[in-house]
């Protein structure tokens, strides 16, 4: 099926399998592997993108479905000139990845809950992080990353 | 864990999508949020040949209230149901549902139609006493949330059919708890309790194929601290749980007390709503 979609603001137009997830349609047929894949049955977050603005697994969501919408993975995060978004940031100084598989999911699910909640404290980071498993480092850094990347926008914020 | 192939229908409208579930003949099925039956595909224990994706179908996401009861859209999403206020005992379990990126997808009618035993919305539905109307080859239907959920993941839906909207009368007094391992997963044990006037309904999930009433009978004294501990211990006494990894039957009839005192204390501490 020949579908179009924007990604990060860029359209594309696509010809894909019915059953091609949009997680692989992003990987494979735009060579986005920023959105990385775990479980591939919806538990592990690691593929959690942006669609219209809401987070979507997007191993549950087939590229047929994102018909006409707007994508936004975490290459869209950072400046084009490759300045790191506030959250990248923080991830970074908090040690909040370390092998970095689930990274990409934590930090599009974090971008959600901050912009929905720009002030959370710390149980809600971690309520709200809470489906998006990380093996490597014990969520005190990503708890640590969220929080601080929430205080960084709020400083930027300011007038 | 890649899905098997099928064929894709993006139904415009519900005589649509139920006419392509017809020729279909028992190899469709209906495509709501995904987030329970695209890890069933994934994991190849389900493989329909063809795929009747319903969320491009316009107006399947309404909720209003209509002389107390709550009419929802087949595709209302779970974080509309959370963020509404016209049925808070439907916001409050909705609330449970798995992560953000899991509400944002996943429908009241999938959740309904796919009768997980651990699922927060047929608790509710059973514990409102609720319906869903289903459109089929033959027409449209209503059935009760007495009827609907048959067993473990069974409903009262045809193969050929599709709820289209869901009826939520809304309780007088609420209350609604839940315990589960990890924020967002499934619950081991919830507790939907509403008071319709003097009627209490108390249900649990988790604790057998389909979601428990506890028979409760009418509340003809006060909610008070005592009667809701006689309550608890009668729902603990009432149900029979299975035993399996996430839980003994033991330590799900501990929860079904305590799950049930909890709800039961929001029930006891709803504010009586305005007179309209
Ligand atoms: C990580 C994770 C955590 C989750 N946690 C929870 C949780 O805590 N509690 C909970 O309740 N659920 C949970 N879910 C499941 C979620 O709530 C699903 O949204 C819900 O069970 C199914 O709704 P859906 O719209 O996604 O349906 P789909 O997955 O699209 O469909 C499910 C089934 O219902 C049928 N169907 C869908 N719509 C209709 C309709 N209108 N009429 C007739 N049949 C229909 C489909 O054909 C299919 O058989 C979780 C899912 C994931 C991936
Ligand atoms: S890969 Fe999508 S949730 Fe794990
Ligand atoms: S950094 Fe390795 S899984 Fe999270």
């Amino acid at each position: 099926m020949r579908i179009t979609l924007t990604v990060n603001g860029e359209q594309h137009r696509l010809t894909v399998e019915p059953r091609r997830t949009l997680a692989d349609a992003l990987r494979e047929d735009l060579g986005l592997t920023g959105t990385h894949l775990g479980c591939e049955h919806g538990v592990c977050g690691a593929c959690t993108v942006l669609v219209d603005g809401e987070p979507v697994r997007a191993c549950l969501m087939f590229a047929v479905q994102a018909e006409g919408c707007a994508v936004a993975t975490v290459e869209g995060l950072a400046e084009p000139d490759g300045t790191l978004h506030p959250l990248q940031e923080a991830f970074s100084v908090c040690h909040g990845l370390q092998c970095g598989a689930c990274t990409p999911g934590m930090l599009m699910t974090a971008a959600h809950l901050l912009a929905v909640e720009p002030d959370p404290d710390r149980e809600r980071i971690r309520a709200e992080m809470a489906g998006n498993i990380c093996r490597c480092t014990g969520y005190v850094g990503i708890v640590d990353a969220v929080a601080s990347a929430a205080a960084a926008l709020a400083q930027d914020e300011r007038p | 864990m890649k899905c098997a192939r099928f064929s894709y229908h993006r139904a415009v409208d519900v005589a649509d999508a139920v006419t392509a579930l017809a020729e279909a003949d028992g190899e469709g099925k209906l495509l709501a949020g995904g987030q329970s039956l695209v890890p069933v595909m994934a994991l190849r224990m389900a493989a329909p040949e063809v795929i009747v994706d319903v969320n491009r179908i316009p107006g399947l996401d309404h909720l209003e209230v209509h002389d107390g009861v709550l009419r929802a859209g087949a595709l209302v999403r779970h974080a509309a149901l959370a963020g509404q206020t016209l049925h808070p005992l439907a916001a409050a379990a909705a609330r449970w549902i798995g992560h953000a990126a899991i509400r944002s997808r996943g429908t009241l009618a999938g959740s309904l139609a796919h009768a997980d035993p651990s699922a927060e919305l047929p608790a509710v539905l059973r514990a409102c006493d609720g319906a869903v109307h289903v459109a089929g080859p033959g027409g449209s239907r209503r059935v009760d949330a007495a009827a609907l959920f048959t067993g473990a993941l069974q409903s009262d839906v045809g193969e050929d059919e599709m709820i289209t909207a869901v009826e939520l009368p809304c309780p007088d007094a609420w209350g609604f708890a839940e315990f589960a391992r990890r924020h967002g997963d499934f619950a081991v044990v919830s507790v939907a309790a509403a008071r319709f006037g003097s009627e209490l309904r108390i249900v649990v999930g988790g604790v057998a194929g389909t979601p428990h009433l506890v028979p409760a009978g009418d509340l003809d004294g006060p909610l008070d601290d005592a009667r809701v501990a006689s309550l608890a211990d009668a729902a603990a006494d009432d149900v029979d749980p299975p035993s399996d990894l996430h839980g003994s039957a033991g330590h799900r009839r501990a929860l079904t007390r305590e799950m049930t005192r909890r709800a039961l204390a929001s029930v006891a501490a709803t504010p009586a709503r305005e007179p309209v």
